[in-house]
Parts: structure tokens; C-alpha cells; sequence
């Protein structure tokens, strides 16, 4: 730089060319930096603790801190690793396989998840339709209240869900009140009560996909489809659907994809009787201290989430063409 | 005024006593809240014409087009349609079509489903569907972009499929918001002509919302002006230009120079006006404002000559100083500052390359007009 400014009068451009190409070269790194730290992130807080998981499936229980073997270790050399490494077996997984209970749980979770998601669907379309078509200025307001039960700790609104759903709870209380109803009704420790607490817990992550996608579509689209002969219900299903799809996939998979692992909801309102897996990997890990083969239900669950996973990733991509 | 006729000669008739309308607004008023975006008010249009409703944006223009179209009713009075009381019927049942300002193309279909999609609501048999989609895509000459989505075309291939999507269901009536509002200039230009051929072609009544009096000019047998939701004036481009009603068209549609005064004397139309500080203007369309009567005289830059000299033979001529040149190519503009203060602009069409005796920057200079060149306004 110090010749450059020595000839500034000689050879501006010269000055002018390297102090841009330094700045590229500035803007290129940071730009890269920008997209390495979410993929360190990755690696520290996903695929190193996944490689860890995938290794204790690999292993036997034992009764030893850690409660499984083989514990990896450098002591014995590479030779002695090397023979740890042989220890390494695919048991779990074919036990998976022996035990019904096992797949009983994944299919009822994939198809308790699937129900959810679609009842979420059904509450949450028309509450973001209704808030895409709400005046401008209350639409804020609106997104605020679909937010603001976020505010509240997850655990204890699930919690608050059991005093409502208890056969001497708020809402059976109300029914009988109102004479609705003569015996109280049995929800809590059912499949309804966990429908309904994923629904409830999982309603802003459908309604705001939806609410984004039907936010930005025009609508003079709707007033250009009466225009040409179409009734509003036949406009909804031509135009307005079709046009909300991508926010109908995002929000359904933002919904299915944690509930099919949701533990919480079916521990606290769907009592003992009801079978998900999340529940079935808590007891193995905790009440069985079986690392090894909750383990191995874990990464079963995780390879079976990748497809949907894979799915809202080209869902995504479609959509920012679209928008292009 | 015998030259102030539409310029389709055969086609006049709003001058036909015996000619039936085909859109009325009757007394129509529209109420949003407390703004009151049309004010009682009454239109006629004709089958076949080519009309156009302009006025600033904010005036009631698109109102109008929306109450047709059916997505707005009127608080009070009626549209009726070729007889047919419009009231209570919803837009997919009117038999007019529109074309929105923002295309309002559906960005999920082609092209060609864009086209159909009226088509299909009628419950068109295929076949025909195809062949009146085949026709319309020639029509507006995008046959190679059937298979398209709205995203791949340019801006001048999205406004051609609009079109060619509202005219698909050869509506009574079409509708145009804006139908040019999104184009670059010279597209625009030669859009317009393409849209009154269409027009003539299919014979259809064209609607046309503008807030470009030059396209309104351009295009439409007969101009609306609208202003606060009441119509100032409906007449035929000469005439708006020509003869324009009241002070508010004059100054709307293109340029004026505005004189207020006195009428001094007056007989049988021509009349002079005492236009204060001395200045006495001689006309011979006074109309049948008599004496005494406070009037506007108005009149058009180009009618004004500009010279250095007293013309010898000219009626009116006022002395003043040149204050402003604006040389614009095909025209020169002057802006002249008479003696009083009052600055008039005149233009001289630069009919030859050289100029002899060209005006300068405060010359003194002379601006003169024929008694037949302006308009008195009374109102």
C-alpha cells in the first residue's frame, strides 16, 4: 500500500484495483465464515453426539460407568482399539426386531403423529386464513396472540392441560353445568387427550407457514377467479389452496416430524396405557438403563424421520423457486 | 365547431337521441365508512364503445369499474346492464371480464390453463376449449408460450396473456384497469393501438380506467372525467381538449393558459373580455355568457404565437417579456411574462431546422392569438 500511496498520482487505478481486490477477498471470507458457522454448529451439537449415540447401539450393557461395553478407549494401543472395535455387534438392533413392542410403538407413533398432524391442519388452516384476510393493521395482533402462549413454559401448559381434561377437570365440570352431559367424560390417559395436546402445542407451528404463505398471496388472484365465472368455494380450492401448499407441507412437517418423537405429551396426558416411542426410549434409557438398545431406538427413529426431513428440504427448495 | 367529432366518423352514438345504452349508471353512490369514493353519479355508455374513465388516482375512477365488475355495490342507485339491473348479482355470475392492473395472473398455471380458466367455469367442452385457447394465444401472439408459467414471460407477455385470458369468454363488456400502467414507454405506445384494433376486431365495450390522458386521448371514443367521485365532463378527446366544460377540465387534460376577467361586451357568442391591467381579449366562443358576467378565458399553449414583433393583422396580442425557453426537439416551449406578472405559456412546433430571428431570454416579445383560439369558462 505504502508504493501505491506513493504514486497516487501517477497510478490511481492501480490503488483503486487492489484495494478492491482486497475487499473481495475480505467479503469472500466473511462470507464463507457466514456459512461455515451454522455447519461447525452442526457438527459439534449433531453429528458428533449422533456418531456417540450410534456407537453405545453398537454395544452390550454391562453393570459399569458407563453402563455399557465397550467403552473406546486409546489405553491398549491400536491393536487394543482395533479389538474394542470388534466387540461391536448389531444385537439391539435385531432385539429391536424380536420385540413387537418395538415396532408397535413406531407405527403408533408415526400414525398418532400423522392423526395430529392432520387435525392441526384442519384448526390451523382457517385460523391462518383468517389472519391473512384480518385488516392490516390488527394482523400484528393476531401474530402476537399465535405466539404469546410461547411466553409459558411448554411443560407447564401441558401440565395445565391435565386439569382441564380430568374427569373432575374445567371441562367436565363446565359440561356437567351446562347439562351437556350427565357422566363426566373420560379424556385424560387416552389417545384423544394426546391428539389434543399435540394439536394445542404444535398449532403455531402450522399456522405460521400457513399464515406466510397465504399472507403474500395477492388478492386480486381470488377477485380475478370470480371474475371468470368461479364461485368462492370453487376459488378456494383452485387458487388459494393450490397457491398455499408450500406453507401446508412446511407447517405439516414442522408438526409431524416432532411429534412423532414427542415424549413429553404422551407421558403427562396419555398415562400408561398409551404406546409412542419417545416414551418407550425414555424407559429404556432411564427405568432399564439399557444405553445400548435406546440407543438403537433412537437412531431407528432418526433414520426414519430422515424422509420427511428430506421431503420439507425439497418442499423449501420448490418454494423459494417459485418465489423467484 | 364543426371539426370536434369522434374520430371513427360512422360511430357517434351518444349524438343519436334513438340509440340505446348499454351501461347506465343511474344516480350510483358509493360509501367506504365516511369517504364517499362515487357522489351520484349518472353514465351512459354505448355497445361498442371505446370509453375511458380518467382522473387522478383517488377520485372514484376504479370504483366505477369495480362496481361493474361486481366486487363493490352501490350504496345508493343502480347499474344496469343492457337493460339488467346489475344489483345483487356476484362477479362470476356478470357477463363482463376484467383486466386487473396487476395481471392477476395465476402463478400455479400455464399459460394456456391461465387462458382456459374461464373457459373450463363455463363447462366448454374441451375441444372447443383448445381451439378458443389456440385462437386467443395467436390473438395476442404468444403461441410459443403456452407451456409457460406467468414467471418465465416478460412484462409485455404477462399484460397479452391478461388480456387474452379476459377476452377468452367474449364478455359483453371488458374491463381495464390500468391495462398499460405497467409497461415502459414505448411498449405502451404501440399497446395502445394494438389494444383498439382489438377493440374493433371483436367488438366488444371496452371500459378503460386511466390516470394517462395521453392513452385515454389515444384510445377512447369517449373520455369520462372524474373528479371527488362526480364526473366533470363526458365527451370525445377534441371535445375535452377543444372545448373543455369547466376550468377543472382545462387545467386537467394537457395545458392551459387561464385569464380570469370580466365580459365587457358581448353579441351573438363573440364578446370581449376586460381581463384587467388593460387587457382586453376578443373571442368568438363567448357562448351565451352575457356582459358582466366573471369569466375564465382559456386557451391552449400551441394556439399562442410568439414574435418579436407586433403581428400587424392579429385581434389579440399582449406584450410581455420571455422569461423561460424550453427547447424540447419537436417543439419549443416559451414561457413569456406579460406586463401584469401573469406568465403564459406558448409552444411553436419546430416545423424547419433554422429559426430566423430567434427570441432570447428577457426579449421583449409579443404573444398573439385568433379570436376563434380559446374558450370562455364560466364555471
Amino acid at each position: 500500500m505504502s508504493s501505491a500511496t506513493a504514486t497516487t498520482a501517477s497510478a490511481p487505478p492501480a490503488t483503486n484495483a487492489g484495494k478492491s481486490a482486497l475487499a473481495r477477498l475480505g467479503a469472500a471470507f466473511f462470507g464463507r465464515l457466514v456459512i461455515i458457522i451454522p455447519y461447525v454448529w452442526l457438527l459439534f451439537f449433531f453429528l458428533i453426539p449422533f456418531v456417540i449415540v450410534f456407537k453405545i447401539s453398537l454395544s452390550q450393557t454391562a453393570i459399569a460407568i458407563p453402563p455399557y461395553t465397550p467403552a473406546l478407549d486409546f489405553s491398549g494401543g491400536i491393536s487394543g482399539f482395533l479389538a474394542q472395535l470388534k466387540q461391536l455387534s448389531l444385537d439391539n438392533y435385531t432385539w429391536l426386531t424380536q420385540d413387537a413392542l418395538y415396532f408397535n410403538a413406531y407405527v403408533t407413533s408415526v400414525i398418532i403423529a400423522a392423526v395430529s398432524t392432520v387435525l392441526t391442519l384442519l384448526v390451523g388452516y382457517p385460523i391462518a386464513y383468517g389472519m391473512a384476510r384480518a385488516p392490516a393493521t390488527i394482523r400484528p395482533t393476531l401474530l402476537m396472540l399465535v405466539i404469546l402462549p410461547f411466553w409459558t413454559s411448554f411443560l407447564i401448559r401441558v401440565y395445565a392441560w391435565i386439569g382441564i381434561l380430568k374427569p373432575e377437570g374445567l371441562l367436565n365440570q363446565l359440561l356437567l353445568a351446562t347439562g351437556v352431559i350427565h357422566q363426566p367424560l373420560i379424556i385424560l390417559n387416552t389417545y384423544t387427550a394426546i391428539f389434543i395436546g399435540i394439536v394445542y402445542s404444535y398449532l403455531p407451528f402450522m399456522v405460521l407457514p400457513l399464515y406466510s404463505a397465504l399472507e403474500k398471496m395477492d388478492y386480486s388472484l381470488i377477485e380475478a377467479a370470480k371474475d371468470l365465472g368461479c364461485p368462492p368455494t370453487s376459488a378456494f380450492w383452485k387458487i388459494t389452496f393450490p397457491l398455499s401448499l408450500p406453507g401446508v407441507i412446511a407447517g405439516c412437517l414442522l408438526v409431524f416430524i416432532p411429534a412423532v418423537g414427542e415424549f413429553v405429551i404422551p407421558d403427562l396426558l396419555g398415562g400408561s396405557q398409551t404406546l409412542m416411542i419417545g416414551k418407550t426410549l425414555w424407559n429404556e434409557f432411564f427405568a432399564n438403563r439399557d444405553w445400548p438398545v435406546s440407543s438403537a431406538v433412537a437412531v431407528i427413529l432418526l433414520l426414519l424421520l430422515i424422509v420427511p426431513i428430506m421431503l420439507f428440504q425439497r418442499a423449501q427448495a420448490r418454494a423459494q423457486e417459485m418465489d423467484r | 365547431m364543426k371539426s370536434l367529432g369522434s374520430i371513427r366518423r360512422d360511430f357517434a352514438p351518444w349524438n343519436d337521441p334513438n340509440a340505446k345504452p348499454y351501461i347506465q349508471f343511474d344516480n350510483v353512490t358509493k360509501k367506504f365508512g365516511d369517504f364517499t369514493a362515487v357522489n351520484n353519479l349518472s353514465l351512459t355508455i354505448f355497445e361498442r364503445e371505446f370509453f375511458a374513465l380518467l382522473g387522478a388516482s383517488g377520485c372514484g375512477k376504479s370504483t366505477l369499474l369495480r362496481m361493474l365488475a361486481g366486487f363493490e355495490e352501490p350504496t345508493a342507485g343502480r347499474i344496469l346492464l343492457d337493460g339488467q339491473d346489475l344489483r345483487g348479482i356476484p362477479p362470476y355470475r356478470r357477463p363482463v371480464n376484467m383486466m386487473f392492473q396487476s395481471y392477476a395472473l395465476f402463478p400455479h398455471m400455464t399459460v394456456e390453463n391461465n387462458i382456459a380458466f374461464g373457459l373450463k367455469q363455463d363447462g366448454m367442452p374441451k375441444p372447443e376449449i383448445a381451439s378458443r385457447v389456440a385462437e386467443m394465444l395467436k390473438l395476442v401472439k404468444l403461441e410459443q408460450f403456452a407451456k409457460r408459467k406467468p414467471h418465465q414471460l416478460s412484462g409485455g407477455q404477462r399484460q397479452r396473456v391478461a388480456l387474452a385470458r379476459s377476452v377468452a369468454k367474449r364478455p359483453k363488456v371488458l374491463l381495464l384497469d390500468e391495462p398499460l400502467g405497467a409497461l415502459d414507454k414505448k411498449l405502451r405506445e404501440e399497446t395502445q393501438f394494438e389494444l383498439m384494433d382489438l377493440q374493433q376486431n371483436l367488438g366488444l365495450t371496452f371500459v378503460v380506467v386511466t390516470h394517462d390522458q395521453e392513452e385515454a386521448m389515444t384510445m377512447a371514443d369517449r373520455i369520462a372525467i372524474i373528479d371527488k367521485g362526480e364526473v366533470m365532463q363526458v365527451a370525445t378527446p377534441a371535445e375535452v381538449y377543444e372545448a373543455p366544460g369547466s376550468r377543472f377540465v382545462a387545467g386537467f387534460v394537457g395545458n392551459v393558459n387561464m385569464f380570469e376577467g370580466k365580459i365587457a361586451r358581448g353579441e351573438a357568442g363573440s364578446a370581449s373580455i376586460d381581463a384587467g391591467n388593460g387587457i382586453t381579449i376578443r373571442t368568438d366562443n363567448a357562448g351565451t355568457a352575457g356582459a358582466g358576467t366573471a369569466v375564465t378565458f382559456a386557451i391552449r399553449p400551441e394556439k399562442i404565437k410568439v414574435s418579436s414583433k407586433k403581428p400587424a393583422e392579429a385581434v389579440n396580442a399582449i406584450e410581455g417579456e420571455v422569461y423561460d425557453i424550453a427547447y424540447l426537439g419537436d417543439m419549443t416551449v416559451y414561457h413569456v411574462r406579460l406586463d401584469d406578472g401573469q406568465v403564459v405559456r406558448a409552444s411553436t412546433m419546430n416545423a424547419a431546422r433554422i429559426t430566423e430571428d430567434p427570441l432570447s431570454w428577457n426579449d421583449r416579445a409579443w404573444v398573439s392569438f385568433r379570436p376563434d383560439a380559446g374558450v370562455v369558462l364560466t364555471r
